[in-house]
């Protein structure tokens, strides 16, 4: 064996925030509006309105943004080194789809500083769907030496509309990606930046909603406020009916899927305090479906497009 | 004759690029792109002396035609025009209506002529049609061949007007004799240009024709036929086996995958740590089997080396890294097995029984929760069925306990996680915490058989638990209407019935379908979801049960189609009891009596029917009425033989009791000969009648003969 000549090992890969930096300069010299995370709880980046209502309708559009997801059920107390109750997504909408866009997306991973040449990266079929929100995709994972790091779609549906044309959704898990760079085995010890490591900055945070969504969280005050939120939701979306010109522009409607969103995460918190039963479960869910897919449709009427509700062919 | 020119044969190239379509469906698209463009050939009459081969790789679908015409052949067709009244007028000269039909034939009024048709005669000419080229055909030919494959979910990347394919397609080849094809597919233009392997090829590679594609693909890192890629897997990971002194643990079905996997597949060896091994094997094996796509190694001894062979689809790994991250994943997937493996049985298995009430089965069917109230029912009535008919080592208590434990592990994190890994993680849990090897046996074998050669639980609680829980999936799901219609079958009824038929067959338990059934149809109403099973349901699924019990008999164990339908006809209820009457209707075919007494049987079926006489009809013989030898020789033989033959039934010896009645053969005989059934005299034809009924209703318990006599009926 060597001697230990140096003490201190050159740091390998890059930190958590250089990751994010790297991809949001990558994605911004692609031509994306680089959008900042949304401020309501949510499972995933999809759901961040900058994907959910913007890859509806004609208009061409490119963003890229962290979402914070959180996932109720995926937290394990901090004691779990890859499970999180919250992770990062970086999250990409191109649309139109590029023809190029799988090589554009390899490039991205070069600007993350792996060398294309020296891995095993390849394309595997997984499709995505999302019941709440009346979405789902054709697509694959993305491993990089047998690791996930990205799940790759061709949005087709969106609220239960048939997308036209159609969006590529890419979403980076970062943790995921980070730990790989920088070859730690659990996301904790991962560098976030030159000093702090992920645990530092991150442990509390899941040690205590971990700790509040399985343990202590108030089963019946969340039910009330699932309802309440899903009343100003319907409320909302009832209003905006038969609205024409500015009143139609200025409605609130945002304010309605915001209201959905609640509804989406409120539902997260129960199901993890393992409080519901599957009648239920299936219920809840097309309740805040049902929420997303009016939204969605009212949406695009209020963007002037036209609702096309075609079957979608097999 | 004289020799016929030779023809020009041309060959063609033809291949849809693609991004990544999924390994599993490429066997089925290349195969029935292949038939696709075969059929598409024979219609257009082009497919004589051609031979189609076609490939398929992540990124590709190529074609490879040889043989092909360049041009169709010339053909000759009669266009008929009006009819001979309108074309020819009272002196017979050609009117204009048969001069403009001459014009717009091109040919001269000379040429017409006069056909024969249904409707009378009518003008005709003649017309050369000249055969179109390969070239015409194929632009045609080849988007549709493509157009038609069936994908089992297939997606637009440009919007709803766009092409439909299963994943986007992004360049076209087509080359005929060298020449580029004008055709374009979803939307792109052919040309003669592809892309080699993504990381290992150009991106821009000219072609001429399938010999230099092939090579000139194989020098940009992609090897172009699935068996190639196979056989260069099986090479390297032999290579390795024999490099470490271990044996790869067989596994045609996922060299298979990989070989579709990869345009250019390669195997290392990774490392992990010999602590993992403390694991069960077959959590193990399953993670590195389903989810990472890697063969297990196994020591000279039978157990697993803590090593693993991956696949990848580039040709090395110079720098180790590859090797490095494929360690580091599986490590945390282990990593993830052994927590699971230890926070799960923090708890003992029966307390996730509660939490079975989140799992949903189906809907109107309830959680797994309900679902294991009634398999706790139906498998302890097995149980003391099999114990009441001296089936001593059939235990109630074990059977209602392996089956409240069945299910709990689907609440586990261990198979919340590795699905296919139901059962088999609950038994090594129930082992893990003390329960029999009766019971933990039962709970890891009770999905078994999962299809025709997969074996049955092991013992006898094993089979109760299996029995029950897909007795009541059959019953429950046909109660609310789902049956098993073609090619749909979610709930795996088919399968469930299938393995139904294997257990009670292969234990040779003794078992009454319909008293079985009506036992599951009564578990639905008295536990959740309280549902009712309505007589003609119920009659319903012991004909889908039986049905799968009429393939097995077929297809596995090789009866005739008549044979199983003679048995069945007189019942089935019990199978193995069916399957030693089927043993010996088998063997009894063989004696040379046997057949021209089922002629007979059919005979006096035809003449019963004829007569209005329903079979099983209970009417008495009158011996007074008895007016002929032949008929009396008949009515005693009859008593006699019926006697016999239920003494040999009673003792389950069936071969004896067909022996019996084949020996009736020559008393039948020639009671046909010399007895006139349909007398003037209406109580001796009555009484005849009668006779026969009574020979049909004793000697076709053990089998309905027939169902096999020749060609009497149908």
């Amino acid at each position: 064996m060597k001697a230990k000549v140096k003490l201190e090992k050159k740091p390998q890969g890059l930190t958590f925030q250089d990751l994010i930096l790297q991809l949001s300069q990558f994605w911004m010299k692609q031509g994306c509006v680089l959008q900042q995370p949304y401020d309501v709880e949510m499972g995933a980046g999809t759901m961040h309105p900058e994907t959910f209502l913007r890859v509806l309708g004609p208009h061409a559009y490119r963003v890229g943004y962290v979402q914070p997801s959180r996932r109720p059920a995926d937290g394990r107390y901090g004691e779990n080194p890859n499970r999180l109750y919250k992770h990062s997504q970086f999250q990409v909408i191109l649309k139109p789809s590029p023809v190029d866009v799988q090589d554009i997306y390899l490039k991205s991973l070069g600007a993350m500083g792996i060398h294309l040449q020296e891995h095993d990266i390849r394309f595997e079929e997984d499709n995505w769907e999302s019941p709440t929100l009346g979405a789902w995709g054709i697509g694959w994972q993305v491993l990089l030496d047998g690791l996930e790091i990205t799940q790759f779609t061709y949005f087709q549906q969106s609220g239960g509309i048939d997308l036209d044309p159609i969006s590529v959704e890419l979403t980076y898990g970062l943790e995921r990606i980070g730990a790989f760079l920088q070859g730690t085995e659990s996301v904790y010890d991962l560098r976030w930046s030159a000093d702090m490591t992920y645990g530092q900055i991150r442990l509390r945070e899941e040690q205590q909603f971990s700790a509040y969504s399985f343990d202590r969280s108030d089963a019946s005050a969340i039910r009330s406020e699932f309802e309440l939120h899903e009343k100003q939701a319907k409320e909302l979306l009832d209003g905006f009916k038969g609205l024409e010109g500015e009143d139609r522009v200025r409605y609130p409607l945002l304010a309605a899927y915001d209201h959905c969103l609640k509804c989406s995460h409120l539902f997260n918190l129960l199901d993890a305090r393992g409080v519901i039963s599957t009648t239920e479960r299936a219920a809840l869910m097309a309740r805040v479906r049902t929420l997303a897919c009016r939204t969605a449709a009212a949406y695009l009427v209020q963007m002037g497009g036209s609702v096309s509700q075609r079957e979608v062919r097999a | 004759m004289k020799a016929a020119p030779v023809e020009k044969r041309v060959e063609l190239l033809f291949e849809v690029g693609c991004e990544e379509i999924p390994a599993g469906m490429l066997p089925k698209a290349e195969q029935e792109l292949r038939t696709n463009i075969e059929k598409l050939l024979i219609a257009e009459n082009l497919f004589d002396g051609v031979s189609v081969e076609t490939f398929g790789t992540p990124r590709r679908l190529v074609t490879w035609v040889q043989g092909l015409r360049a041009k169709q052949p010339d053909v000759e067709v009669e266009v008929t025009g009006p009819p001979k009244s309108v074309a020819y007028d009272s002196v017979g000269a050609p009117t204009r209506a048969a001069q403009s039909f001459a014009e717009k034939q091109r040919v001269h009024v000379s040429d017409l002529y006069l056909v024969e048709t249904a409707k009378g005669e009518y003008l005709a000419a003649k017309q050369a049609k000249l055969g179109r080229t390969a070239e015409q055909i194929l632009v045609t030919v080849l988007p549709r061949a493509v157009h038609d494959l069936a994908w089992p979910r297939s997606m637009t990347w440009t919007g709803l007007d766009g092409a439909r394919f299963i994943r986007p397609i992004r360049w076209i080849v087509a080359v005929l004799d060298g020449r580029p094809l004008k055709l374009s597919v979803a939307g792109i233009a052919a040309g003669r240009t592809t892309r080699g392997h993504r990381f290992l090829g150009a991106s821009a590679i000219h072609v001429r024709n399938f010999p230099d594609y092939e090579k000139k693909l194989q020098q940009n890192g992609v090897v172009i036929r699935p068996a190639r890629r196979q056989e260069k897997i099986a090479t390297e990971l032999e290579a390795h086996a024999k490099r470490g002194g271990y044996r790869v643990h067989e596994d045609a079905s996922l060299r298979m995958l990989v070989a579709y996997l990869n345009e250019y597949p390669s195997v290392i060896q990774g490392d992990f740590d010999p602590a993992f091994l403390s694991l069960p094997d077959e959590i193990l094996v399953t993670v590195m089997r389903d989810h990472q796509k890697y063969f297990a190694v196994e020591k000279k001894n039978g157990e697993l080396a803590p090593h693993f062979l991956a696949v990848i689809n580039v040709d090395k790994d110079s720098k180790g890294l590859i090797r490095a991250g494929h360690e580091r994943v599986l490590r945390a997937r282990f990593a993830d097995a052994q927590f699971f493996w230890q926070s799960d049985q923090k708890c003992r298995l029966a307390d996730y029984l509660p939490k079975l009430e989140r799992v949903t089965y189906e809907s109107r069917l309830g959680s797994y929760r309900d679902k294991v109230e009634r398999i706790r029912g139906l498998a302890c009535w097995f149980t003391e069925q099999w114990f009441n008919l001296g089936m001593l080592h059939a235990h109630v208590a074990e059977a209602d306990r392996a089956a409240e434990l069945a299910k709990c592990d689907l609440a586990t994190e261990m198979v919340r996680e590795f699905t296919e890994l139901q059962g088999i993680v609950g038994g090594l849990y129930a082992r893990a915490q003390g329960e029999s090897d009766e019971i933990a046996d039962a709970v890891y074998d009770h999905y078994r058989p999962v299809g025709l050669e997969d074996p049955i639980p092991r013992n006898l609680t094993g089979c109760a638990v299996a029995l029950a829980d897909k007795l009541d999936s059959v019953v429950g799901c046909f109660a609310v209407g789902i049956v098993p219609t073609g090619s749909s079958d979610p709930y795996a009824l088919r399968r469930a019935a299938l393995g139904i038929v294997k257990i009670i067959l292969e234990k040779k338990l003794p078992i009454s379908l319909s008293l079985a059934i009506g036992a599951a149809a009564k578990a639905l109403l008295t536990h959740k979801p309280k549902r009712g099973v309505a007589p003609d349901q119920e009659t319903q699924i012991l004909d889908f049960i039986l049905d799968r019990a009429k393939f097995v008999f077929r297809e596995r164990d090789g009866f005739a189609y008549e044979e199983v339908n003679a048995v069945f006809r007189v019942g089935a209820d019990d199978l193995v009891d069916a399957q030693k009457r089927l043993a010996a209707l088998k063997a009894i075919r063989k004696s040379k009596n046997f057949e021209p007494l089922a002629v007979s049987f059919k005979r006096i079926r035809n003449i019963l029917e004829k007569a209005n006489i329903a079979s099983g009809d209970a009417r008495q013989v009158n011996p007074a009425l008895l007016e002929n030898g032949a008929e009396r020789a008949l009515y005693s033989a009859v008593r006699e033989a019926a006697a016999k033959v239920q003494t040999h039934k009673r003792a389950g010896k069936y071969q004896e009791a067909l022996e019996t009645i084949a020996g009736l053969r020559k008393v039948v005989d020639r009671f046909f000969d010399g007895v006139m059934v349909m007398a003037e005299n209406e109580a001796v034809r009555s009484n005849r009648l009668a006779l026969l009924a009574e020979l049909l209703r004793e000697f076709t318990t053990v089998a309905d003969f027939s169902e096999i006599g020749g060609e009497e009926r149908r």
